[in-house]
């Protein structure tokens, strides 16, 4: 079995989880990904390279455990753009590539003198995809982001929170998992065109733009009906903003910090509901009905909780459940990667081998394609990992040869 | 032509999958939405149109089923099983989320269309995967999120308030964009191969996938990271990050100041807006302005010198903040080259001189309304391959004869 994508080669820029995240995703179903990285700052353009977690007590730049997680199966060279052999050597990787990938911040790859006109120069029907938080035209273009950043500016900060609590926003950079999907999407979308046309072209890609396609019917809501998601008192986004749902919410369970998520659709789930539960408020009268308990969250929310609070967050999810009431345990990372049949079953917590650190699990697909399937063997390279094999294959360099432009600063 | 022009889709109406099928009919694809007789629950989704309820009036609707032409088919009878089947042989993609067994009990699953077509992709996006009976068990955005561990990172530092689960069905967004990219993967490989396959979408797996820091720090050091208000959950408390300004709205405050010119920069912004008086601390933003050399991060915490001006750095951005308004701290920040975001509301995004200089806001016309309306854009831009939005979502049924007539043909 050849991978999906086995007969693309990338020459790839990215750093973080925004860039690293799509190449990631290429990488595993066999594309050849080819890192480029600065030796003179040892690669620290992505910043996870040496970064927290640590498998044991080492430390150092090929240790960081979220770099070898973005960075599966991915080849990894050093090239010193300063100097004027590194740049004919980049070159001759972007002739042989079919993609040059970057989420640097708008003109940098440009100042090196690798903008997409250059590109195109090497490689007529290039395809060159750039991420960036607000991407390479418009007022904003210079401005910094990440992904907290990408998210406060573009609404799902915002539309994560509490009544009468600031935002609580996204615990982590959403934007920067979905920014290398759209990445991917668009690295994907352009090979398409290319093999249907034979043109490259290049992508610019904002991650705010993608952020802000993500907010279902709110957007129109404010175009066509005027209506802002901004309101005096902000609604508790735990429950359904539009369709009628009740109770819709996250409940506390029994133990420290342990909680139920309880979605009723129908008449039909309530009464279900109050099959499970049997107190007396599960048949008031009052809310019988959905637009009626609807209209009255706040007590219902209530009374709802009176009763998780007494019960083990997996038996009650699993009751609930039985009768047709959708439910779930908000589960931790550690219940979900450890103990969770429906992880463990779909494979999806492979382990890669890294050169530096060993055996280490790391995120996989959460897909299978029956004939050409994902596969992660391969930890995050080392910092020049692969120079020999990589300028050794492309550029037809002796071990010798690479040694001594090691030796010369160009590696 | 566009990347996906002349690539037919058959989408088997159902919430869940429905943003996919806009990822690829907004670049081109011919997506034939399949509803049943009746249609789709979810076009009775509010919000309407004025307000006012229909089954064309939905704007859930609307906004999930651009660019779509929309057919009636009875599935479960012979006739509508021999129309799928008819179109199946014209087809590229079929995009489903029905309950596991429902297509191999129609005679209508992966192996039965690709005999009609082995070049056909079939795409199942269900919430646990194909083969997991956890996937037929009711499941909404909110149960996914929950269990699939975006809600665990979400939230307040106060834990005794419930963590949070962002608006906007991410978890189905989710599990879209990976249907969307699994089905890009085959079509690449559809080239060489000139063979479909059947692909398992778990949106579970999904957004299991999509925690960031929350997985693998648990995969490398099997820690539990911890919920904290508007920033990272993390193994250890982090210092705040979101700033009430004076407007009342919020900021997020980024990365603070690391560099000696940032802190040059910072400290001759609240120089100009007269604030150095009211930080006792702002001499020491003039040590890190007149630092030698980058910092050594290694020392934050441990020599008192350069403690005193990070800490410093973090004081003057919360009381610039505290005195200004949002946009006014997030336009000054960024100018000083600091990574700082306002707090927009997602209507406030749209209307920023920005996303309209960017053309995010695309008109839309309503030829049966006689109304033309504004609509979210593009999520990326392919110049030689545009993403458009080639027609409003159908109304029911809209397109049977159309499509029905044309295999006839």
């Amino acid at each position: 079995m050849t991978g999906a994508l086995a007969k693309y080669r990338i020459c790839d820029f990215t750093g973080q989880l925004a860039g690293a995240g799509a190449t990631k995703w290429l990488a595993a179903f066999g594309a050849e990904v080819i890192r480029i990285e600065d030796p003179v700052r040892q690669g620290r353009w992505d910043i996870l390279r040496g970064m927290e977690p640590f498998k044991d007590e080492r430390r150092g730049i090929d240790l960081g455990g979220a770099f070898n997680n973005h960075n599966t199966d991915k080849y990894g060279i050093t090239l010193n753009l300063r100097t004027a052999r590194a740049k004919e050597i980049l070159a001759e990787i972007v002739r042989q590539s079919d993609v040059v990938t970057e989420n640097f911040a708008a003109g940098v790859l440009e100042n090196w003198g690798f903008g997409y006109e250059a590109l195109q120069r090497i490689r007529p029907d290039i395809i060159y995809v750039s991420n960036c938080g607000f991407g390479h035209a418009g007022p904003y273009a210079r401005f910094k982001t990440w992904g907290p950043i990408v998210q406060a500016i573009a609404g799902l900060t915002f539309r994560s929170a509490l009544p009468g609590q600031p935002p609580a926003g996204w615990g982590y950079s959403y934007m920067d998992h979905t920014g290398g999907y759209y990445m991917a999407m668009a690295i994907m979308l352009a090979l398409i065109h290319r093999e249907r046309t034979g043109a490259g072209q290049w992508v610019d890609l904002a991650c705010t733009d993608s952020a802000l396609t993500l907010h279902g019917a709110a957007l129109l809501d404010w175009t066509v009906n005027g209506r802002a998601t901004r309101q005096e008192i902000q609604p508790s986004s735990n429950r359904s903003p539009y369709l009628p749902m009740a109770p819709h919410g996250i409940y506390p369970c029994a133990g420290t910090d342990e909680w139920i998520a309880i979605a009723c659709r129908s008449d039909v789930e309530w009464q279900a509901l109050g099959g499970v539960v049997n107190q007396p408020w599960c048949t008031d009268p009052g809310w019988i009905v959905l637009d009626a308990r609807f209209a009255d969250q706040d007590r219902l929310d209530h009374a709802v909780s009176t009763w998780t609070r007494t019960q083990d967050k997996f038996a009650a999810a699993s009751a609930l459940l039985a009768v047709g009431v959708p439910a779930a345990a908000v589960q931790q990372p550690g219940e979900r990667v450890d103990h969770d049949p429906s992880t463990a079953n779909f494979g999806l917590w492979p382990t890669v081998q890294h050169t530096a650190i060993g055996e280490l699990r790391v995120d996989g697909l959460p897909v299978h394609l029956s004939a050409t399937d994902w596969r992660m063997a391969r930890g995050a390279p080392c910092l020049g990992e692969h120079n020999e094999e990589i300028l050794g294959r492309l550029l037809g360099l002796a071990p010798e040869e690479v040694a001594q432009l090691h030796d010369e600063g160009v590696l | 032509m566009t990347a996906l022009t002349g690539i037919r889709v058959l989408e088997l109406a159902n919430e869940r999958i429905a943003f996919a099928g806009k990822l690829l009919a907004d670049m081109g694809a011919d997506v034939i939405l399949i509803e049943p007789p009746g249609g789709d629950p979810s076009r009775s989704y509010p919000p309407f149109l004025d307000d006012t309820p229909g089954p064309d009036r939905s704007l859930h609707w609307w906004h999930h089923h651009t660019s779509k032409r929309g057919i009636v088919l009875d599935l479960d009878s012979a006739e509508g099983r021999a129309d799928f089947c008819r179109l199946a042989a014209t087809a590229d993609v079929v995009l489903e989320s029905e309950p596991t067994t429902r297509l191999a009990t129609l005679g209508l699953d992966y192996p039965d269309l690709a005999r009609l077509r082995p070049e056909l992709i079939h795409v199942a996006v269900t919430p646990f995967g194909r083969k997991d009976p956890k996937s037929d068990h009711p499941a909404t955005d909110l149960t996914l999120m929950a269990g699939g561990g975006p809600v665990w990172s979400c939230g307040y530092d106060d834990h005794d308030l419930p963590p949070v689960r962002g608006l906007g069905d991410q978890g189905y967004n989710t599990g879209c964009h990976f249907a969307a990219m699994a089905t890009l993967t085959a079509l690449l490989q559809r080239f060489v191969s000139g063979q479909g396959q059947f692909i398992d979408v778990s949106i579970h797996a999904g957004l299991n996938v999509t925690t960031e820091g929350a997985s693998y720090t648990w995969l490398v050091q099997q820690k539990t990271v911890q919920r904290q208000t508007g920033r990272h959950a993390a193994t250890v408390p982090t210092g705040e990050t979101q700033v009430r300004c004076a407007d009342g709205r919020y900021v997020n405050t980024g990365v603070p100041p690391r560099f000696p010119k940032e802190f040059a920069r910072l400290d001759a912004w609240l120089k100009s807006l007269g604030l150095d008086a009211d930080l006792p601390e702002a001499v020491f933003l003039e040590m890190g302005a007149n630092w030698e050399g980058p910092f050594d991060l290694s020392l934050l915490g441990k020599d008192d010198t350069i403690t005193a001006i990070f800490a410093a750095g973090r004081e003057a951005l919360k009381l610039i903040a505290s005195r200004i308004a949002a946009y006014d701290f997030f336009m000054g920040c960024q100018q000083t080259g600091l990574p700082t975001g306002v707090i927009y509301a997602p209507e406030e995004a749209y209307e920023d001189p920005h996303f309209k200089a960017r053309g995010f806001q695309v008109e839309v016309r309503h030829e049966d309304l006689a109304r033309t309306f504004r609509y979210p854009g593009a999520p990326y831009a392919l110049p030689a391959s545009p993403w458009r939005i080639y027609r409003r979502a159908p109304t029911l049924g809209e397109h049977t004869a159309e499509v029905l007539d044309a295999l006839s043909r």
